[in-house]
């Protein structure tokens, strides 16, 4: 083992290691899923990742025992401008449920193309969004994470928090045909973390990027004005819901099932807004 | 197919096409039809030279009773011509023709994974109902897409005709010599800085095997042949122990490809993809119908491309 490794691994506390090997994901003779996943890289970016979650946003999670055992999907809103909610459920997935889960989520299709990136995406554990990745993930008896908003949801400006914007209808087809359950999730506190004054849409187009958002710090203090607040997150996990069907349905019956899942994250929404007296408390 | 059926094989002056030959000659009758001069073939078996295009063809679909046909023998060349690219689909046409003519039952044909193409927003596992984008971004290989969809054709065309089509991932051994085991057997091989995709790699002799089981009577359709699983290349590399060198991709591009141009390398520049996007197929079909299974693991097929000395 070289140098750098040794000095790596001392920072690995040995409770992520002992979770790490606890999340019952089968790996090939290499160490490696069949995605690219590698728990032994995967350690190194979890332990961060703890800091952030315990530290930074100081995370309070709810009704994390909803998330059962076996296939899953969580549905959770999506907002912040940087995907830290989506770290931040896997992050209480990972250390705060029992056993730990390890929590894949859909990224976008251009990030293969990135170097560094799309190998660190990879090695953590993160897919490409196709429905046939998460079809195969989800009979492989995975947990998946997915914000049906996507670009919609995590870019929109600050007089929007808290509104949920459409839901796609891939999630509720997929969660049908593979007979799995869904668990919805709702994230308070990502909002305030980059509160976006306005969405330049030119120059979001010039860049090719989905949204270009206007922060009182981005892109003002440039680079770190991505930093977000550090306020206080609240991740709140409802009951499973179970569907009926096989994921042909006419939209409208496809519709009506969505619409349950969104009162759901939305009466937690709810909860979560009463139950915090400040952004930062 | 019954023991001693005759079967005419295409490409046995080939690496791979001896191998296929050495080991169906031990249950068949074997007529080897291949432009080029063949050497090490078993004694019983019965080489024909000659172009599959050319009428010789013909004569030997007259006079023997052939049950089957086994198509490897496309020219898989980088600095691949117009006469390779006449050669592949002319050759394959007539083949097929001659099949239907009389009344073959079975026709093999081994294609490639490649022809999926490596792209960076492709789904992991892709199935053999996938589209062929191989050809998008590496025009060299079209010859081998088109053939792969007059095969197609085929199959719905001539029912009566047991086509099967096998899509192998890259074929690694000790004796074949092509991209992804040439690439393998650098000792300095490069790297693209920031991209480590999965690789599928299946020892040469499980395809042969593969191939085999294709001949058993029932068998037909396209299947992805996929050997012991998936590894990204940087550890395949280092089962391999070889020192990379890293490369940016926007110098690697413009750099093989004028190295290409003066001949200093064999590696078509579009090659490159493979060491950057993922192109990862899904086994399943080939192993719940053929009952294929790989017999060598995965870092026995890794370390074969150092040859029979080790």
């Amino acid at each position: 083992m070289g140098i750098r490794r040794r000095l790596a691994e001392k920072f690995v506390p040995d409770r992520v290691r002992s979770r790490m090997n606890r999340i019952g994901i089968e790996l090939g003779p290499m160490g490696v899923d069949p995605f690219g996943f590698e728990p032994t890289v995967a350690k190194y970016a979890a332990t961060p990742m703890e800091q952030l979650y315990r530290r930074y946003f100081r995370v309070i999670a709810d009704g994390i025992e909803n998330v059962p055992e076996g296939r899953v999907l969580l549905v959770s809103n999506h907002s912040g401008q940087l995907p830290f909610d989506g770290m931040m459920i896997g992050a209480a997935l990972f250390f705060d449920r029992d056993p730990p889960r390890y929590v894949r989520s859909m990224i976008e299709k251009w990030i293969p193309r990135l170097p560094y990136i799309s190998v660190l995406m990879a090695r953590i554990g993160q897919i490409v969004g196709t429905p046939d990745n998460c079809r195969r993930l989800l009979n492989n008896e995975e947990a998946i994470l997915v914000f049906p908003e996507g670009a919609r949801g995590i870019s929109k400006t600050f007089d929007k928090r808290y509104k949920l914007e459409r839901f796609g209808t891939g999630f509720m087809r997929l969660a049908l045909e593979t007979n799995t359950p869904i668990v919805p999730v709702a994230v308070v506190g990502a909002e305030e973390q980059a509160p976006a004054l306005y969405d330049a849409k030119s120059i979001a187009k010039f860049l090719g990027m989905p949204a270009f958002p206007i922060t009182p710090f981005f892109p003002l203090l440039g680079p770190a004005g991505l930093l977000p607040l550090p306020t206080r997150y609240r991740i709140y996990f409802g009951e499973p819901l179970k569907f009926q069907g096989n994921g042909d349905e006419d939209d409208d019956v496809i519709q009506k099932q969505i619409d349950q899942v969104k009162s759901s994250i939305n009466s937690m929404l709810n909860r979560g807004l009463r139950e915090r007296d400040g952004v930062f408390r | 197919m019954t023991e001693r059926d005759t079967i005419l094989t295409t490409g046995a002056a080939g690496r791979l096409g001896r191998l296929v030959v050495q080991m169906l000659h031990r249950k068949y009758r074997i007529i080897a039809v291949d432009r080029r001069p063949v050497r090490g073939l078993p004694k019983d078996v019965t080489h024909i030279r000659s172009d599959l295009r050319r009428r010789a063809l013909d004569d030997v679909f007259r006079s023997q009773n052939i049950k089957a046909v086994v198509h490897l023998g496309l020219v898989h060349n980088p600095r691949a011509n117009d006469d390779d690219y006449r050669f592949n689909v002319l050759g394959t046409q007539k083949l097929l023709d001659l099949t239907s003519k009389y009344e073959v039952d079975k026709f093999v044909m081994l294609s490639s994974a490649n022809i999926y193409g490596p792209h960076p927003d492709n789904s992991l596992f892709l199935k053999e109902d996938d589209p062929l984008l191989g050809a998008q971004s590496f025009p060299g290989i079209r010859d081998l897409v088109a053939v792969d969809r007059i095969v197609q054709s085929f199959f719905y065309r001539q029912p009566n005709v047991e086509t099967v089509m096998l899509r192998p991932v890259h074929i690694v051994g000790p004796r074949v010599k092509n991209a992804p085991s040439n690439y393998l057997r650098l000792e300095r091989p490069w790297v693209i800085s920031g991209f480590d995709p999965m690789v599928q790699l299946i020892h040469e002799e499980d395809v042969v095997r593969a191939m085999l089981l294709a001949l058993n009577p029932g068998i037909k359709g396209v299947f992805n042949v996929v050997g012991p699983g998936e590894a990204p290349l940087s550890k395949v590399l280092k089962i391999l122990e070889r020192k990379t060198i890293s490369v940016p991709g926007l110098i690697a591009w413009p750099m093989l490809e004028r190295l290409f141009r003066f001949k200093m390398t064999s590696f078509p520049t579009p090659e490159i993809r493979h060491i950057q996007f993922n192109c990862i197929v899904d086994g399943a079909l080939a192993r719940n119908v053929m009952k294929f299974e790989p017999r060598y693991g995965l870092i026995e097929t890794i370390r074969s491309v150092r040859g029979f000395e080790d």
